[in-house]
């Protein structure tokens, strides 16, 4: 099979097939990361542009470690960049992208569907950094591949998710890709942090995070951002770590080969006590290493080798 | 000048529903004669005029045009259909302010085309209209035109800002016809209860943008699972729903009218219909999205259908047909808001809430009667009839009104073009939609303003 779609701007617009095409090149990838030189020559003279609208080092850091491994010239436009002058739209901006002739556009945007408007009027291949509370597929491939990793499998696992599920990106990616492999997801949070017509994501609603996290092989702990406590969604950070955080009890109800995640940055002793963050079930640190090979694959499978193994099939 | 419009199958509701010929003197209807019946014995003119007649037909022995002094012309429009002209209770035509999206001109052609010979542009302009200059120059560079009928509605605070009332009187001896601050509601419920006692006793009707902006803010589109799945902020029902509520409860209170904007969804029409029940004095509008598309057309973050309120869900669009259908829903008005490129080609969360409707809704309303939802009489009460009473207008086709008309072809399929519409804008999410009738003729004051 050849990886044929240009872009990759969400989960829902991969197929099963297309995903597990994605882990699988990223678990070779990763080998590339354990070499004393780490770096291949494959997507040499490709131009990868990183477009980030909204600031994150760590996303950003991780897709440029994947570019360079490859030997892609990357190059950074951020907002205080002069070609996103004030008061030029963002299609002004996807043309002067354009100009430049990249290959791939990784795309960081506080809009929601702000890299599908981008991917409809550019050539190169469109990677969704992040829009909005939308879609963060790339977080999510890597979070499926940790977890494969570490069970061997996806299909009938129980994913515990908990945190703010309305204003998170993440949380929707993850939902469709771990029920898109077979797996079982479970959310639990504040009922202000989940949002209308949840179950259309394929998830289901626990009643309390006890019973979310109760026989879990994975829990997944969102990061709650606590500026939202002025939008009304909870009344504060004692109370919301006191219902919703994870602590060992909590952890305990969970299977004994648990594995807990994070996407990061972390709020210690609020959604995750610190020794549970730095524990042995944590694998939050695979999940920063898994990032750089699983969008390796990323690159690869769009600008590089998919598309040549493509023409030849 | 005299005019017979002949062979057309008249309906004008409650009123005529037959084969009937118009005739037409000096930009009123003269006399409604059955096919073929010979010209009335008309009285001298006193104009003084020298023109000459420019044709005479076969004329019976009992003709007795006054051919020296009246031009005469006969129009035949046998196998359309003729009624009261439309009238649009809500649009806006941007000017002035904001001429690249529209203009008074460009406005009123789309106007005549969709075949309205009546529109109601709404006070959001810059400056705002909330004072009688700003009304007369809306009123005279509709004259200077000389296409549709233009009834402003004028501001019902000063600067739509909802702190105190706008002058109303002056606005209205300027030729206002209506008081509301569309798009800005109105969130202090004295100011609201002021303003419809204020409007009472001055005859105007008060027309409300019902929405909880603390419920909507920030919200892009409808709050559900399209939402969710697009990671756009949710407007809920509840913030159009719940203000309607209040101003249901302000009319009772105020003893006052109150004519409800864009009603979008289910739990809007059944409050308006207990309140009718009731007795209270509320009318309302949809408008053909609402009936016609659901939030899943948002599905590709598409800019086009984004507006306030917003497309909701198939219940919602149910309930609106069935409002429609059992008088809930008095009127179809197109909420006609044009915008530019600059403001829709953008992130869907930063776009401008708004489309077009003015030469889209006849086609898109008519699909009701094929589908057999309203009868062809109902429709156009809801689009000429009702408007008109709430305007406090007669617009019946009878012997001594203007002839404001207009006339539609039931046969004409096509396909809507955005690309030939006579508005500067072109922010419809119906392109390519194949319908069925559009309009003809459109006459206002016995002038073809419009002619496909
Ligand atoms: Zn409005």
């Amino acid at each position: 099979m050849a990886f044929t779609k240009k872009d990759i701007l969400d989960i829902d617009s991969l197929s099963v097939e297309e995903i597990s095409m994605i882990l699988n090149t990223a678990e070779g990838m990763k080998e590339i990361s354990q070499r004393p030189v780490k770096k291949v020559p494959t997507l040499r003279g490709k131009t990868i542009v990183l477009f980030f609208q909204e600031p994150s080092t760590r996303t950003r850091l991780s897709f440029d470690v994947a570019a360079k491994r490859l030997s892609a010239d990357s190059l950074a436009i951020s907002k205080s960049s002069s070609s996103m002058v004030k008061g030029e739209t963002l299609v002004d901006t996807a043309k002067n992208l354009e100009a430049m002739s990249p290959d791939v556009i990784v795309m960081r945007h506080s809009s929601s569907g702000a890299p599908h408007l981008i991917a409809k009027r550019v050539k190169a291949s469109v990677i969704n950094a992040g829009d909005g509370i939308h879609a963060h597929p790339s977080q999510a491939l890597l979070d499926l591949m940790s977890v494969k990793e570490k069970k061997g499998r996806i299909e009938g696992l129980k994913i515990a998710i908990t945190g703010d599920i309305s204003h998170s990106r993440v949380a929707r990616s993850d939902i469709a890709g771990f029920t898109k492999m077979g797996a079982e997801v479970v959310v639990s949070a504040p009922l202000t942090m989940i949002p209308k017509g949840i179950k259309a994501l394929g998830c289901k609603l626990a009643d309390d995070m006890e019973s979310c996290v109760e026989n879990a092989d994975v829990i997944m702990m969102l990061r709650i951002q606590k500026e939202r406590q002025g939008a009304m969604l909870f009344p504060g950070e004692r109370e919301y770590a006191s219902l919703f955080g994870l602590n060992r009890k909590r952890l305990n109800l969970a299977k004994k080969d648990v594995v807990v995640m994070h996407p990061g940055p972390l709020n210690r002793g609020v959604e995750i006590d610190s020794d549970i963050a730095d524990g042995k079930y944590s694998i939050i640190l695979n999940q920063v290493t898994n990032g750089v090979a699983l969008r390796m694959a990323l690159f690869y499978l769009v600008a590089g080798g998919g598309k040549r193994n493509a023409d030849k099939a | 000048m005299l005019t017979r419009l002949k062979g057309a199958k008249v309906v004008d509701p409650g009123n005529i529903n037959a084969e009937k010929d118009l005739l037409i003197k000096d930009g009123y209807i003269k006399a409604i004669l059955d096919p073929g019946e010979p010209y009335p014995r008309l009285e001298k003119s006193t104009s003084g005029s020298d023109s000459s007649p420019v044709s005479v037909s076969s004329a019976d022995s009992s003709f007795s045009l006054d051919v020296e002094n009246d031009q005469y012309i006969e129009i035949d429009v046998s196998g359309m259909t003729l009624v009261p002209g439309l009238i649009d209770l809500h649009v806006h035509l941007r000017e002035p302010g904001h001429e690249y999206k529209e203009t008074i001109e460009t406005g009123l052609m789309a106007a005549a085309r969709g075949g309205f010979t009546a529109v109601c542009p709404m006070a959001n302009t810059s400056p705002v209209n909330d004072n009688a200059q700003v009304t007369s120059f809306i009123i005279n560079r509709a004259k200077e035109l000389g296409l549709s009928r233009i009834y402003p509605v004028g501001a019902m605070t000063k600067g739509l800002k909802g702190e105190s009332l706008a002058e109303f009187g002056d606005m209205k001896k300027a030729g206002i016809a209506a008081v509301s601050d569309d798009g800005c509601p109105v969130e202090n419920s004295m100011l609201m209860r002021r303003a419809l006692e204020y409007a009472k006793g001055l005859n105007i009707p008060v027309i409300s943008h019902s929405e909880d902006l603390s419920l909507s803010k920030n919200g892009a589109m409808n709050e559900g699972i399209t939402a969710t799945k697009l990671g756009i902020k949710g407007i809920p029902n509840a913030a159009e729903a719940s203000f309607i509520m209040r101003e249901i409860s302000l009319a009772e209170l105020a003893d006052a009218p109150v004519h409800i904007a864009h009603v979008s969804c289910e739990e809007s029409v059944e409050a308006i219909r207990n309140a009718k029940k009731r007795g209270i004095k509320v009318t309302c509008e949809t408008a053909p999205h609402y009936f016609t598309l659901t939030e899943k057309a948002v599905a590709d973050y598409d800019t086009n259908a984004k507006m306030n309120p917003p497309l909701r869900t198939e219940k919602d669009r149910q309930a609106i047909i069935k409002g429609l259908a059992d008088g809930t829903i008095d009127c179809i008005a197109t909420d006609h808001a044009p915008h530019s490129s600059l403001e829709k080609d953008l992130e869907f969360d930063k776009a401008a809430f708004g489309i077009i409707g003015l030469e889209t809704s006849l086609p898109l309303s008519l699909k009701l009667v094929e589908e057999g939802i309203l009868s062809f009489e109902t429709l156009i009460e809801k689009m000429s009839k009702n408007p008109a009473s709430i305007l406090g207008i007669n617009n019946d086709l009878t012997p001594g009104n203007p002839a404001d008309i207009t006339v539609i072809d039931m046969e004409s399929c096509f396909t809507i073009d955005p690309k030939s519409f006579l508005s500067k804008s072109r922010n419809t999410p119906f392109a390519g939609f194949k319908v069925t009738g559009e309009a003809y003729i459109t006459m206002v004051k016995g002038k073809i303003i419009y002619q496909r």
